[in-house]
Order: structure tokens, then C-alpha cells, then sequence
């Protein structure tokens, strides 16, 4: 880009950012004295927007591990992890959870509900890279975006269906579409006061264990990726498929690999969504993915760090919209951050190098 | 692979996702997904025994019958069956037969009524010349595509569920509600449920009877929603209550914490929601639960009425309250009782808020299609908005110039041990 583009480009998004800033709740002096009035509503804002990051995060994994592996961008990983609550919510069922169980009884259903969903998204995510998306691996890309959209379909009415089985699982409640009830377990306690610090900030057993898992699972893959033979692996065939071939590392072990991870962290964050909102519904997946996509996109598609960077940044951003802009318009200052990054680093915030993709 | 191709394949995803978001909504038709619903949803015209589909007239009803609005539709149309069932379907001394059929306004993939289908839906009403009346639709956005084009054809359309006052009455909505629904300046709408204007009204009385004192107004940005959620404001502003806010919620969003967070911190006695069950209401309830407001009190309107509300919200939906534009139907006396008792005998189930208006706006129909005892669409149209003295479930009522209902008694309900129950009586001032 020339510099007098540049400047043109600065000058537009100004002029957009006065002219509609004001309609969507962009108020500074307001804003200003709302948050010397109350920094605490600031911080324990910032905690919602970093739980609810880190849980996008763990689904932008997903979209960004796949891309980075066969550049394909897995319409379907939004129900998949759709998915993953329900298997969460059959598992409670199962073992006759209800609101606010004692702690004690919880944490076996809990465990058994995080190998479940997150053992079921990974083996699913491994069937669909081997009926929908390895036949069409040399086809045109387009081929396999489409084969993605249908599988993403198929999820959520999968999600449908399984929603409307009250006579086997009556934890799903009295219609298949309707939002279902998914059991309050992690106690609401504030750990501030419970430690006998006086403050308005919030912040929960709930909020802490929410947290403390997601980061644990993004420290684990991280780890995984940089220092198991596995990770080289993958980092190299992200790199070159041809030239790993030729190093002799079985390409398609790894690209399968690649979904059960991803497939078991969309679980796993299917489960955490359903133990800090407590709510699932079978449409969640589409939104759920759209942002999380974003966070991949805007931290660089390709790039671990950076979809985790990108999710934080959406939750932080979502979460201070809703405080301190409008919450009318949340979804409109989400996405035009998004374009705003991408007009000036088309590749994301860390996607710079494009040939290490991983 | 250039970096340029890689660029163009991933701002194609990115508007293809964009995109999604249409698609999703519309070209889903209603027949696979839906045969996962409850079995009544999956055979869309099938009716009771003794119901055909068919006759010398048609009554037909539109109304969502997937998702999770189908708790309430069902005994809807449950209730303009019974209303058949009483006259054996048949009008004017046996001459005419009465066929019923249903229509499904809404899509899986919505997961409530979606526009593309009312439209399609209404076009392919008025194009059968045995429909002569249509008993819906059940969301006031849906009877805002429906109207005019049943206007343009003189079919008669009598809503037991729509609240929206912009539909009938003027100087209540928007500058050119409510002449801009009906192109052929005829009046062609009437309904059995008393508006918003009355309903918003009652809730903001019933709040100061309550006892609380500062509000927070929250909406689903529908035309119901937005529409109640405005007339509560406006009331609750003159009867001397401090409203600290009002926000627009995106239905769409995965959690409200955020905002939870925000009102929190203005303490407020209660949260009023102008929107529907189908809107997140039940996310709503939670988060502010999970954000620690457990002593402040949630209220909204007829449309989180339904015990799909309560399975969403689970234990966090105890205490939440709602108005009704009208009296649930177990706390209904006299013919109203009768009523309830054949209808629980026939069908074997407790009737949710809206069957006994589908019965009643079924009755008006078939009175007026028995004093015109011909399939004269125009002749039914004219006598249904003349009823008068009506003596109906909830007493004897009539419709005014308007089309709408004489009728003003509402209730005030609350969840109570995971079920609706009718707290008490609520009439307009």
C-alpha cells in the first residue's frame, strides 16, 4: 500500500468512526466518568470478557489448527462444539445432576462429561475429515469449504434431533428446539469474599475454574506443539506436506491427529460453555463459530498464539461494548474491529510470516 | 500458492459465513427437521378423529408449529378443534361442512416463525378459494407480512395470540400503522387478546404494586418486544417509578454477563424484558443469576408465558413473573370451567395460556361463516368484525371499530416450583 493510500484509509475510518461512533454508544467523556466512578465495574468487566475469550479461544483453536494443517476452514467445528454440550448434558443426565448439586457429587460427573464430549467431538471431527474431507483433498478448494457447510447442516440437525429425545434423556427438557437447562454445578461463590477482601469486584469458584481449565487446556496444546515429536510433526507438515513426506512422516496420521485435538477441545469447550452459562441450544453452534472464526482470523488464521490472542480480544471487547458503548450494537463494534485489523494487517495481528502456519 | 489467492479464499469464507446467517433462516423447509419435533408437528394437516381437512369451507390456521413456540400452538390448535368438535363441523343446520387445516409459520433451522414462510404460507391461504377464514398468527410480527395479503384477497384472519396494538390501532405504533396493512382500505383483522397498550400498562402497575422502585427495561428489538417494552417506559415513568436504562438485547448472543454486570451495578428492584421465550429470555434469567442478582425481580410479558421459560432458566426461572393478556385457563369460571374440563378431557393434558383464545376466536368464526352460510369471503369478513355481545370463556365481549376485544381482565402469573402459577387478577384502569 502507498502512504497516500494509507492516509486516505485513516482519513475514511475517522470520518466513519465520528460519523457513527456517537449512534452506536461511542461517548467518551461518559464513558470517561463511568469508569472513574467505578473501576471495579471495569475490572470485573474484564473478567467476563476474559472467560468468555477463553472459552472462543478453544474453539478458535479448532478452526486455526485445521487451516494451518490443509488450509480448509471447517464450517462445521461451531456445531461440533454445539455437539460436545449436548453429549456434556446427556452425561448430567445421566448421573442425575440437577442445579446446584453439592460440589463433592459433581466433579465425577463433571470428569466423566469431559471425556465424553470431548472423546465424541474428537472421534466425529476424525469420521468427517474421512468421509467429507479427505475424498476431496486434491479437489478445488472451494470443494471442500461446500463439503463443510453440508456437515455443519447435518450437525445441527443432529443437535435437533438429539434435543427432541426426552423419552430416553429427560434432562432435555419438553421441546427439541427450545433451549435447554443445563445444571448449575460449579458453586457461585465469590473467592474475593470468601478470602474476607472487601471488594466490588465479582469474581466466582465458577469464574475461577472456568478459567483455570481453559487456560490449562491452551497451555497443554501449546506445550504439545512445541515439544512432542507429534507437534514437529505437525508444525511440519503445516510447513510443506511434500517436504515432511519426504522426511519420511505419515501426512495423513497427522492431518488426523490435527481433528481429534481440535475436535476434542470444541468438546471440552462445549462443556464449559454448559457449566458457566447453563444454557445449550442446538442453534448455538452458528454464533459460537462465527466468533470464534473471527478470533482466528483476527490473530492471524494459521496461528496458535494468535487465536487465542484474537478470542481474548473478542470476549474483552464484547464485554466492554456491552458496559460501556451499547449492547444494541455489540456485534457491529466486534466486526468492524475485525475489518479495521484486517484493512491495515490483512493477515491478522500474528499471521504475518505466512509460511509457518502453525 | 500466492498469498493474494490465500487473501481472496479467506475473505471469501469470511462472506461466506456473513452469509450463512440468511440461508439458515430461510431454505430450510419445514418437512425433514421436523418430523424430530413432537409427534402432533410431523403431520402438519393431520387432525383429530371427527376433524377433516376438507369441506365446503375451510377454516385455516397459521401458527409456529416447530420450535419451541409448539407448547403453546398445539393447544391452539387443540382449542379451535374443540370449537369444531361442538358444532359436529358443520354450520347452518348441517348445510355446510367445515374443514380445518394447519399451517406451520415457522422453520427448524429458526427455531420460530420465520418471514419467508409466512409469506409463502399466507400467498398459498389466500390462493385456495375453500379457505374463508384463518384463525392466527401467533407472533404480531408474523400477522405484520400476513395481513395485507390476506387483505388483498378479503379474507377474515382472527389472531388468538397477537399484542402488538400497532396492528389495529392507530396512533399506537408507527405513523402509518395501522392503514399500511390494509392496501385495500377494508379492515380484515380482529383479535381475541387484549393489545399491549394495556398489557405494557398493567405490567408497570403490577411492578409498583410489588413494591419495587427502580427498573431496568430491557427488549428483543422485535416489533412485540420493543413495542410492550415502550409502553411499560412510558407508564412506568408516570406512575412514579425510576427507570435507570433501557437496552436492546441481541437474541443471538451466547451469554449476557456483560450487561448483567452493568445493571447490577445501578441496583435495581426489578428487570423488565419486552420480548419472547424464543429471544434468550431464559439466558437472560440465568446470567443474572450467575452475575449475583438473586433478590431482584424479573418480569415480562405474555410471550415468556410458557413452560418452555421455565425448562430453559430451570431453577433460576423461580419467582420470575409475567403478565397475560387474559386469565390462564385453569383459573377460568363458569362456561370458562366447563370448558377447561372438556378440554383436559379430551385431549388429557393441562391447556397452556393461549388455548382457550383459539377456541374463542375459532367460535367467532364459525358463528359468523353460520350467519352467512355461503363461502362468501367478503360476507364472513363483514360479520365477523361485527360481533358483538359475544358471550365468550372470559365473559361477554365484543369487537370495537378497531377489530379488537372489548375484553380488558388480565393476569399477573409467577413460576413457582417449576410451573407457572396465577398470582392474581390484574384489570386495566
Amino acid at each position: 500500500m502507498k502512504p497516500w493510500q494509507k492516509n486516505v484509509l485513516y482519513i475514511v475510518v475517522i470520518y466513519f468512526i465520528l460519523l457513527l461512533g456517537p449512534i452506536a454508544g461511542l461517548d467518551i467523556p461518559r464513558i470517561i466518568q463511568d469508569i472513574v466512578q467505578s473501576p471495579s465495574l471495569l475490572f470485573t468487566q474484564i473478567l467476563v470478557g476474559l472467560i468468555n475469550g477463553a472459552i472462543i479461544a478453544i474453539i478458535a483453536l479448532g478452526y486455526t489448527l485445521v487451516y494451518g494443517i490443509i488450509e480448509l476452514i471447517n464450517f462445521a467445528h461451531g456445531d461440533l462444539y454445539m455437539l460436545g454440550g449436548f453429549a456434556a448434558l446427556t452425561v448430567m443426565g445421566m448421573f442425575g445432576m440437577e442445579d446446584g448439586a453439592p460440589l463433592g457429587t459433581a466433579i465425577l460427573p463433571m470428569l466423566v462429561a469431559l471425556l465424553v464430549s470431548a472423546g465424541m467431538c474428537a472421534g466425529l471431527n476424525v469420521v468427517t475429515e474421512r468421509y467429507a474431507y479427505r475424498p476431496l483433498r486434491n479437489a478445488p478448494r472451494l470443494a471442500p469449504l461446500i463439503s463443510a457447510i453440508g456437515v455443519s447442516f447435518i450437525f445441527q440437525n443432529l443437535g435437533l434431533f438429539w434435543g427432541g429425545l426426552r423419552s430416553f434423556i429427560p434432562i432435555m427438557g419438553n421441546t427439541a428446539a427450545a433451549p435447554k437447562s443445563f445444571p448449575d454445578l460449579l458453586p457461585r461463590t465469590d473467592i474475593f469474599q470468601a478470602l474476607g477482601i472487601e471488594t466490588k469486584i465479582d469474581f466466582t469458584v465458577k469464574d475461577l475454574t472456568v478459567l483455570v481449565v481453559a487456560v490449562g487446556l491452551m497451555v497443554g496444546l501449546n506445550l504439545f506443539v512445541q515439544r512432542t515429536p507429534a507437534g514437529k510433526a505437525m508444525r511440519a507438515v503445516a510447513q510443506n506436506r511434500e517436504a515432511a513426506k519426504i522426511v519420511g512422516i505419515n501426512v495423513d496420521q497427522i492431518i488426523v491427529l490435527t481433528f481429534l485435538i481440535g475436535g476434542a477441545l470444541a468438546g471440552a469447550a462445549g462443556l464449559l460453555v454448559g457449566l458457566y452459562n447453563n444454557t445449550i441450544v442446538f442453534t448455538m453452534g452458528f454464533t459460537a463459530g462465527l466468533r470464534a472464526f473471527t478470533a482466528a482470523v483476527l490473530g492471524g488464521i494459521g496461528n496458535i498464539t494468535g487465536a487465542m490472542l484474537g478470542g481474548v480480544l473478542i470476549g474483552l471487547l464484547s464485554a466492554l461494548s456491552d458496559q460501556y458503548l451499547s449492547s444494541r450494537w455489540t456485534d457491529a463494534w466486534v466486526f468492524g474491529v475485525l475489518v479495521l485489523i484486517l484493512v491495515f494487517r490483512p493477515s491478522g495481528l500474528l499471521g504475518e510470516n505466512l509460511q509457518e502456519k502453525v | 500458492m500466492n498469498a493474494a489467492f490465500k487473501r481472496s479464499i479467506l475473505l471469501l469464507g469470511l462472506l461466506t459465513l456473513g452469509a450463512g446467517c440468511a440461508p439458515t433462516t430461510t431454505s430450510t423447509t419445514t418437512e425433514s427437521p421436523a418430523a424430530t419435533e413432537a409427534s402432533p408437528a410431523a403431520s402438519p394437516a393431520a387432525s383429530a378423529p371427527g376433524i377433516s381437512t376438507d369441506g365446503d369451507v375451510i377454516i385455516a390456521s397459521s401458527l409456529p408449529m416447530t420450535g419451541s413456540s409448539l407448547g403453546q400452538t398445539q393447544t391452539i390448535v387443540n382449542g379451535i378443534q374443540l370449537a369444531l368438535d361442538e358444532v359436529n363441523s358443520t354450520v347452518c343446520d348441517g348445510k355446510l361442512k367445515v374443514g380445518f387445516q394447519t399451517y406451520d409459520d415457522a422453520t427448524a433451522a429458526a427455531g420460530k416463525w420465520d418471514p419467508a414462510q409466512v409469506t409463502s404460507n399466507s400467498n398459498k391461504i389466500v390462493a385456495d378459494p375453500k379457505i374463508v377464514a384463518v384463525v392466527g398468527t401467533f407472533n404480531s410480527g408474523a400477522a405484520k407480512l400476513a395481513i395485507p395479503i390476506f387483505n388483498q384477497g378479503d379474507l377474515v384472519m382472527v389472531s388468538p395470540a397477537n399484542t402488538y396494538p400497532g396492528l389495529t390501532k392507530p396512533g399506537t405504533g408507527e405513523a402509518n400503522e395501522p392503514d399500511t396493512y390494509y392496501p385495500n382500505n377494508k379492515r380484515n383483522y380482529a383479535r381475541v387478546v387484549p393489545a399491549d397498550d394495556l398489557q405494557g400498562v398493567m405490567a408497570a402497575n403490577w411492578t409498583k404494586s410489588l413494591g419495587a422502585q427502580k427498573v431496568y427495561i430491557l427488549d428483543d428489538q422485535e416489533l412485540y418486544g420493543k413495542g410492550i417494552a415502550t409502553v411499560y417506559e412510558e407508564t412506568a415513568k408516570e406512575i412514579g417509578l425510576e427507570v435507570l436504562g433501557r437496552e436492546g438485547i441481541n437474541a443471538k448472543a451466547p451469554d449476557y454477563r456483560a450487561l448483567m454486570n452493568k445493571i447490577k451495578d445501578l441496583e435495581p428492584d426489578l428487570i423488565y424484558f419486552g420480548g419472547i421465550t424464543q429471544n434468550n429470555a431464559g439466558q437472560l434469567i440465568k446470567d443474572m443469576r450467575n452475575v449475583g442478582m438473586t433478590d431482584v425481580k424479573f418480569m415480562g410479558p405474555d410471550g415468556i408465558f410458557e413452560q418452555a421459560l421455565v425448562d430453559a432458566a430451570g431453577k433460576d426461572a423461580e419467582g420470575v413473573y409475567a403478565t397475560f393478556g387474559g386469565v390462564p385457563p385453569k383459573e377460568l369460571t363458569g362456561r370458562g370451567k366447563e370448558w377447561y374440563d372438556a378440554y383436559k378431557a379430551k385431549f388429557n393434558s393441562e391447556p397452556e395460556a393461549y388455548a382457550a383464545y383459539g377456541f374463542e376466536a375459532a367460535q367467532v368464526v364459525l358463528k359468523a361463516i353460520g350467519e352467512v352460510c355461503e363461502p362468501d369471503r367478503d360476507a364472513i369478513r363483514e360479520a365477523v368484525l361485527a360481533t358483538k355481545d359475544f358471550p365468550g370463556l372470559l365473559g361477554t365481549w365484543s369487537f370495537d371499530e378497531n377489530g379488537d376485544t372489548t375484553s380488558t381482565t388480565m393476569s399477573g402469573n409467577v413460576v413457582k416450583d417449576g410451573k407457572w402459577a396465577f398470582a392474581e387478577t390484574l384489570e386495566a384502569k
